[in-house]
């Protein structure tokens, strides 16, 4: 997937400033960063676990370091990150509670893009037997890397448990359209800027 | 895996340095010598230069074979060479022999002035602070500002991390391969019995063997077993000696019978069949020393941030001399001052040593970094 038909990177182009020092964990072949620091003058560094994505952030001269979300963010300070983004990765994750956290120790702000389990096409494949294989959720049931299947009311309903303030929210269909009325039936994508409280 | 080397023959060149240099211990070195090797050309804005440092046992010939000896192959040839990931169409690459070396620069077998014969165990101990402003040196030689990039593995990455600390104006990138930011207390021990051996065994003479016309072979052959060991990937060696006999079957002797014990003997004699003891132990020792977070009260990162380069810190899970977790003190440090940093930990089954393995993935990572490299 190339960096123009990922809707959700708009979004969070949208929500950072120049100078800005972004981690982008799961940052695959570093491009989400590569448009944030050509576009935006942000400061960036990427998480990744595989090789193959490491070396492909490399070529594009971004900052990358190997590792596995799984184990959380040691060893990285508190608040040394204006944003971490987790950019359609949650749902992969095992320890969602654990990355949540650390997110919101190392940074400043999170931002989170994930597909919509709820979203009216996902709705309407489980209502005729069958998981949903969509834009945002192109994986067959047995070889998906997705752990978590949740909904934005799912989701907002953790960040409430977990003390975690929502700032901002923006849906998408799958065109990459904002969606404004009954964004958990018709979303696909939501990509959230969540904060620690006040 | 290339056998040959593809930058073909190599020479080794020589230069002088009569500028006194102050070492960390307080000691005074009135004049020494350097041997260095140079491969592809400095460009005319002499700004792809890159300073290759070695290891415990390294020395300049990094690549290449020298012409009166086929068996000559460089310690690192398998990275350099025309499209390989250190590309000598793209840079102009220096190793250089460390002063206390053993392999033509000024160290313990040199000839002290002073005296008229070898230096031994009174020649100065040395910093890799010591190493890095003697390659300064060889650098201003040469009429080079500024490297684009200094590197090494182990010991030779303890001294790229040195130079952006030391010289942050003269470093435009770091990589700092199999490295640590100081030896645990684990490591220091393995050197203290390495030096042990050495200092122990009645061919030492107070290090002063040159004289006596012998050499502390017993001792440097066990201090090298010893490093080996700790140098190899445990599971690597186990695939490759296992509990394998020689013969067979139990002799019931203290003989070589397992396959691990013939290997670790023809390791140890050879390498104490051309190394000096002295220089053994003076390396070890700045192994041992190195600590720049001293300069930041203790805070490596306070000690990084004067650095300007950008970072490439590779570590080998299999490595369990200088593990993963060591390079990660080096990474997080410089995260927390907002430095340029990139991480790469590979699945490389040869322990310590797999710095100097042509991995796939390993030299992916090293081309892909320096391709990104701008002159």
């Amino acid at each position: 997937m190339s960096a123009f038909d990922r809707p959700d990177f708009d979004v969070i182009a949208g929500w950072v400033q120049s100078g800005d020092k972004v981690l982008d964990l799961g940052c695959g072949d570093g491009a989400l960063l590569q448009r944030l620091i050509e576009e935006r003058g942000v400061r960036g560094w990427g998480v990744d676990i595989q090789t193959h994505n490491v070396v492909a952030a490399l070529r594009r001269g971004i900052n990358v370091l190997q590792g596995d979300l799984e184990a959380g963010l040691a060893g990285f300070t508190d608040a040394a990150f204006d944003h971490v983004v987790l950019s359609r990765t949650l749902q992969t994750v095992r320890h969602t509670q654990n990355i949540l956290g650390e997110m919101l120790r190392v940074g400043r702000e999170a931002v989170i893009s994930f597909p919509n389990f709820a979203y009216w096409k996902n709705r309407m494949a489980v209502m005729a037997g069958r998981m949903p294989v969509s834009e945002d959720l192109p994986y067959e049931w047995y070889d998906s890397p997705n752990l978590r299947f949740f909904t934005l009311l799912d989701f907002e309903a953790l960040c409430d448990q977990m003390g975690i303030v929502v700032r901002d929210r923006q849906v998408l269909d799958e065109a990459g359209r904002s969606i404004g009325e009954e964004p958990n039936f018709l979303g696909s994508l939501a990509v959230y800027r969540l904060s620690r409280p006040r | 895996m290339d056998t040959g080397s593809s930058i073909g023959l190599v020479a080794p060149q020589s230069a002088h340095f009569s500028t006194p240099l102050t070492l960390r211990s307080g000691a005074m070195m009135p004049a020494f010598d350097l041997v260095y090797e140079t491969y592809g050309t400095l460009n005319a804005a002499k700004s792809n230069a890159v300073l290759v440092c070695h290891a415990l046992s390294g020395h300049h010939h990094v690549a290449g074979l020298h012409a009166d000896n086929p068996d000559s192959l460089g310690w690192w040839d398998n990275i350099v060479g025309p499209g390989r990931p250190l590309d000598t169409d793209k840079f102009f690459i220096v190793g250089v022999n460390n002063l206390g070396g053993c392999h033509g620069s000024t160290g313990p077998s040199s000839i002290n002035p002073v005296t008229g014969k070898p230096w031994g165990s009174d020649f100065p101990l040395m910093a890799v602070v010591d190493w890095v402003r003697t390659q300064a040196r060889l650098a201003d030689l040469l009429g080079i500002e500024s490297w684009a990039v200094v590197m090494g593995g182990s010991l030779g990455g303890m001294q790229a991390l040195r130079w952006t600390i030391t010289f942050p104006e003269r470093v435009r990138h770091a990589l700092v391969i199999a490295a640590a930011p100081k030896l645990t207390a684990q490591n220091i021990a393995f050197n203290d019995v390495a030096r042990q051996a050495i200092l122990t065994d009645p061919d030492f003479h107070g290090g002063h063997y040159y004289a006596h016309g012998t050499y502390p072979q017993r001792g440097l052959r066990l201090a090298r077993m010893l490093g080996h060991i700790t140098y190899l990937g445990d599971q690597q060696m186990d695939q490759r000696f296992g509990r394998e006999l020689r013969n067979g079957a139990f002799s019931f002797g203290y003989d070589v019978e397992f396959e691990v014990e013939s290997y670790l003997h023809h390791q140890g004699d050879k390498f104490a069949g051309f190394f000096d003891a002295n220089t053994y132990l003076l390396m070890t020792r700045a192994l041992d020393y190195f600590d720049p977070a001293r300069e930041g009260n203790g805070d490596l990162a306070a000690a990084l941030k004067k650095a300007s380069a950008r970072f490439l810190v590779t570590a080998f899970s299999s490595d369990w001399r200088f593990s993963p977790a060591r390079s990660k003190e080096i990474v997080h440090a410089l995260l927390k001052n907002g430095q340029d940093v990139s991480y790469a930990e590979l699945d490389c089954p040869y322990g310590h040593d797999s710095f100097l393995m042509p991995d796939p993935d390993y030299h992916a990572v090293i081309r892909a970094y320096l391709d990104r490299v701008k002159l």
